[in-house]
This record gives C-alpha cells, structure tokens and sequence, in this order.
C-alpha cells in the first residue's frame, strides 16, 4: 500500500483530476465575484448552473455541436443573469431570497426539461483533450497542466483576463466604484444599474458556461440535480478568495484538490468513511472562512439596492 | 363633521392595507399564470393540470391530511425563519438543522424504545430541538465571532449534516434486519410505537401539526411581546440603531440562529416521530426532508415572516407539493414543475415587495 500511496501515476492522476475538477468551480466564481464586486449578491448560481448544464447537453444530444451547445448555454445563462438583474436592480428586491428563487427555478426547470425532453440518462462524447505541443510532453507537468480539453484551458486563461478587466480597465474601475460607493460612482455619471446589468449578466453566461462545462466537457452526461450545490460552493469560494481573481483561483484549487485528494484516499483504500471524505471540503471552507472573514473587506455595498436621493 | 372625517380616513386606510397585505397573493397568481405558459410549452392543459393538483391537494380528506402532513415541516422551518430572518439573519440552513434534529431524535428513539411513550416523546423531541439549535448556532458563533457571513455558513452545514446523516445510516444506526439480510439499505429500524405520535385516525395527520401551529402562537407571542423578541426584531430593523441603544447586536443575531435552527430542528424530530417512524436516506438532503428546508423559507416569506401568517403559506405549499403528485398521475408532469413554481412564487414575491415600500414611503411623505 505504501508502494500505491508513493506512486507517481497516481499522483499524477490526483493532481490532473483537481485541475479538471476546478474548471466549473472557476467560472462560477469568476462570474459571481464580477456581480459581487459590483455590489450583487447572486445566490442563485447553483440553479444558472443546472440551466446551463442542460441547456449545453440537450443542444449537443440532438445536434452533435458541442460549440452550439456552448453557446446556447451561455445565452442560458446570461438570460437568467438579466433576470436577476431586473430583481436585484431594478425592483431592488432582496437580493439573498431572488437567488435563492432563481435556484429553486432552475433545480426544477433543468429537471422538468430532462424529465420531458431526454427522459433517461444519456451522454455525449464531449470537448476531446488537446495536448499542447511540446508542453505536454514534459514529465509529470506535461499530463498535469497541458492536455485538457479547451474549456479547462479557458477557466484558466479567464483568471488573468477577470483580472485585467477588473483592474486596469475603465470599465473595472466603474465595476469597483459601483460596488464601493454607488453614490459617488453615480455622482461622476456613471451608471450604476447598467454596471450592474453588465456584471450581473456576464456573470450569467459564466455561471451559464460552468454548467456546461460539467455536461460537455468534464462528465458527458446530464441528470437530475448534476451540480448537487456546486453553484453555492461557488460563491463561498468568492468570499475565499477575497472578491479578487487570483483569490477564485487559490480557492477553486484548493477545494477540488482537496476533492480529488478524497477521492484518491479511497481509491487506495485508506480506511476513512467515504462520507466523511465527502464532507471534508466543506468543513475546510468553513474553516478557512472562519480564519479569513476578519481580514479581507467586501464591497461597501454589497447587496444594498441603489436609489438615488436615498440615504 | 370633524368625527365622519376621522372615521373615513380610518376606513380607506384599512381597505388600503388589506389590499397591499394581499400582494403575495398576486405575486403568486402571477407565478402561475407563467406556469401555465411554461405548461402550454410542454403541451399540457394548463386547466387540466391546475384542476388536478387541486384536487389532489384538497379533493378527500384524505388528501387534505397529506396537505397538512406536508405542511407541518414548512411551518417548523418557516417559523426558524421568521425569527432568523426578522432578526436580520439570512438562514438558509433549514435542511441542514431539519437532518440535525432527526438525527439526534432517530438516535434517541433507537437506543431508548423500552421507555412509556409519555417520556420518550417529550425527550425526542427536546432532542431535536437541542440539536437544530446547535446546529444553527455553530453558524450563530462564526457569524458573531468569526464574522463568517451566516448564508455560506448555514450552506455549508446543510453539505455536512447531509454526509453525517449518510454515515450514521449507513454504519452506527443502520436497521441491524438489513445487516443480516445482506440488503445494507440505509435506514434505520422502525422506531418502537411508543415514540410514534398519536394520530388523527385514520388519516396520516399527527399531533406534530397542531404542535407547529400553537408554536406559531409562541413565536408571535416571542417577537412582539417580549424584550427578547423586541431587541431581535430591533437588530434585524437597523443594527447601527441597536448598538446605539445598548443592544448586543452579534449575541441577538446569534440567538435568532441558534432559535431558527431550534425550530428547524424540532420540526425533524417531528417528522421521524410522526410520519417515518423511522430514518432513510437516498443520499442527499432532500430525499429525507423534501426540499422542506428551502420551501419552508418560501413560506415564511410568504406569510410575510410573520408567525401567523406562516400558518396559511405553509399550507398552501404543502398543497402544492401533494396536489404536484396527482398533477403528475393526471398529466404526466414532472413534480419538479412544482419546484420551478415555487422559484418562481419567490421571485415574484420579493420582486413585488417594491410596490409595499413605495407606498410606505409615499405615507411617510405624507404624515
């Protein structure tokens, strides 16, 4: 067993399985730290999730595109962040209980639509890997990092460019003002409920794209509650990382390695009750919470309704 | 002619708020108008479903215990949430201290079954009740201490009481029958009928639902006519306002919790002594609380978070919840429509709480 416990192929899985694991947690958390750092909470991810997720899989069943399918996931998605913007922003609804809504809306709509249109589990042959030249032929590194199928690559490539979007771009200025100070922002012309429509939206089609990350690329396959609260694991891992991009990525990491770790533990036969495995990335995101929610500071306004001449 | 002024303006008033206390209602019309759209979709007769669910909710007396039935978990959750939310804490932990305190109760009921019911049913349920309060209150304490916001902490302990659950049905408490037959299904064994409570013969209602509606009375009579109730409600209002006035705001915003949880908890209790007798799990957290945990906060919202008003929203969702299974026998569709509904009903519900503030604001202007 120690052998086993040692041995580089293994190893080798458990890492390539916690990158490929952290691709949907990666959208998700980009998505919604954009709609946070605008002064949004979404907590509705979990059901945008499910919509894009089947959206991606019904469309690629019936016509064998996987790109369609992509995009008709992302509009799924960005049309549910619309949605929640027009609560959230527009009738400034109480922004917890629409998600929580959006969420319930989503769990049934994805599973009516499966129950009526699919009826049984199917699959789909999804995004084939593609082995980067060279890179991946590196040792160790090269199976790890450099052959995943594109969508893996994209949540990658989505950390810098969030980033860059959010910090040295106008637009990311005026996200940033909004969810800081919508008074000011507002005072300076900027329009707060189109930020937040924008943020909010793109949001969606991220939260959107995670989904069909799941049923086209990672698992190939569409059932009954696929994302089994993915989506709120997401927005914890917002809070993780600290409302910054590189922040998502540490924590989107950290939880599917953790995941991929429980995995292995069991796969070779480490004696500890799979449910307690299972548990394990839960109990670590509370724990980090726990040791991080007094430093980090979230946007001023997050999840206050702007009204001008209020306050 | 000063008097018949006083008294018109008295009048419209009164029409005036019923009218706006009603919004739900609309909200919910609107809900279903939609449904029927996304029915149409699906090729199914709007008419025909709706009458369905209707008479499956309603139809037989028989069908309107079933609705109680369904009903009394909500209303135990809906009151947690009514003191949580009031209190200006956003506890989405329903299903999480729901599995707490039928855990707790299961385990109870289990090693104790030689006990005369009048001990053993009052200890199972003070049981539950303990452990939703725990369980609500861990995320109580990281929320006042840690300044861990409660909606991730109560999300992330619904993921945790769901694997425990799993692990003690599938180890420590498994029906030692399913042990020897080598089936290993994880549940436990039927709980002795001393702990069952007494029933409405020959119906499937318990005593547990006249239990949850005369909680209903104490937590009203709690958050209006007590100081406790009064400095949780003053919390949730303006926290900057109840720290000025000398009020320990994190320590209220942790009672609310650990009472929400409390509340959730006993409403587990109820549900394995009432109903199951015993304890099941399909793995996730709703195949033993049917999604109770999320839809009980949809009824507290409902009845406006308030006690009473929990009562009635809690019964209409159960309705809808039963009425869905013969909706889906009559038109053949997926009860999960009834869980897209009730997104929906929350949505609209929220949404439409914009028109009641614009007219408290128009008031305001007014006075």
């Amino acid at each position: 067993m120690i052998a086993q416990l040692f041995s580089l192929t293994t190893l080798i899985g458990v890492l390539t399985a916690g990158i490929r694991l952290a691709t949907p947690y990666l959208y998700a958390t980009i998505g919604e730290t954009l709609g946070q750092r605008s002064g949004l909470v979404n907590l509705g991810v979990d059901g945008i999730m499910l919509m894009g997720a089947y959206a991606a899989f019904f469309v690629t069943f019936k016509t064998g595109n996987l790109v369609l399918g992509l995009l008709v996931a992302t509009m799924v998605g960005g049309l549910l962040g619309l949605v929640m913007a027009f609560f959230s922003v527009t009738l400034r609804a109480e922004q917890g209980i629409t998600g929580i809504g959006v969420y319930l809306f989503g769990l049934g709509m994805s599973n009516l639509l499966f129950r009526k249109t699919l009826g049984t589990v199917e699959t789909v042959s999804g995004f084939p890997p593609i082995h980067i030249p060279f890179l991946s032929d590196i040792p160790v590194l090269g199976p790890i990092f450099f052959s995943h199928n594109i969508l893996v690559y994209g949540a990658f490539a989505l950390v810098p460019v969030s980033w860059f979007l959010l910090n040295k771009t106008t637009l990311g200025l005026k996200i940033r003002a909004v969810g800081d100070n919508p008074k000011a922002a507002d005072s300076l012309g900027v329009s707060v409920a189109g930020v937040r429509y924008f943020t909010e939206i793109v949001g969606g089609m991220l939260e959107g794209i995670a989904g069909a990350s799941l049923s086209i690329a990672l698992l190939n396959v569409f059932q009954e509650n696929l994302t089994s609260g993915m989506g709120f694991i997401a927005v914890a891992l917002v809070y993780f990382g600290g409302w910054r991009s590189v922040g998502a990525l540490a924590g989107a990491i950290l939880f599917s390695m953790v995941n991929a770790l429980q995995l292995w533990l069991q796969v070779i036969g480490i004696r500890i009750p799979p449910d307690f495995a299972i548990m394990m990335p839960y109990v670590l995101t509370i724990v980090v919470l726990a040791f991080t929610a007094q430093r980090v500071r979230a946007p001023a306004a997050l999840s206050k309704p702007f009204e001008r001449g209020e306050g | 002619m000063h008097k018949g002024v006083a008294r018109g303006t008295r009048f419209r008033p009164f029409i005036g708020s019923l009218f706006w206390a009603l919004t739900p209602l609309y909200a919910t019309v609107l809900a279903l108008l939609v449904g029927a759209v996304m029915l149409l979709l699906l090729g199914v007769n709007p008419l025909q479903a709706y009458s369905a669910m209707v008479s499956g909710a309603f139809g037989s007396s028989n069908a309107l215990a079933d609705t109680l039935v369904k009903a009394t978990p909500l209303l135990f959750v809906g009151l947690g949430i009514c003191i949580a939310f009031r209190g200006g804490v956003l506890n989405i932990g329903g299903e999480g201290q729901l599995v707490a305190g039928a855990v707790a109760a299961t385990a109870v009921a289990l090693s104790l079954s030689h006990w005369p019911g009048w001990a053993i049913i009052p200890l199972c349920l003070t049981v539950g009740f303990l452990a939703g309060a725990i369980w609500g209150g861990i995320a109580g304490v990281l929320k006042a201490y840690l300044n861990v916001n409660e909606i991730l902490s109560t999300i992330m302990l619904n993921m945790i009481a769901v694997q425990g659950m799993n692990f003690l049905l599938r180890g420590p408490l498994m029906d030692p029958m399913q042990v020897e037959a080598g089936s290993f299904i994880p549940q436990t064994a039927r709980f002795s009928v001393t702990t069952d409570l007494p029933r409405l013969v020959p119906t499937r209602l318990h005593a547990g639902t006249a239990l949850a509606v005369l909680l209903a009375v104490l937590v009203y009579i709690f958050l209006w006519r007590t100081t406790i109730g009064y400095r949780i409600r003053a919390v949730g209002l303006n926290p900057d306002a109840s720290r000025a006035a000398g009020i320990n705001v994190e320590r209220y915003m942790m009672l609310s919790l650990i009472l929400g949880g409390a509340l959730a908890g006993l409403g587990g209790a109820v549900q394995v002594l009432g109903l199951h007798h015993r304890m099941f799990t399909d793995g996730s957290a709703t195949g033993f609380t049917g999604g109770a945990g999320f839809n009980g906060i949809v009824a507290a919202l409902f009845g406006k978070l308030h006690p009473l008003g929990t009562i009635p929203a809690s019964i209409l969702f159960g309705a809808l919840i039963v009425g869905a299974n013969q909706m889906q026998r009559a038109v053949q569709v997926p009860s999960s429509f009834i869980t897209a509904l009730n997104g929906l009903v929350v949505v609209f519900v929220v949404g439409s709480d914009i028109l009641s503030r614009r007219r408290a604001r128009r008031a305001v202007g007014q006075a």
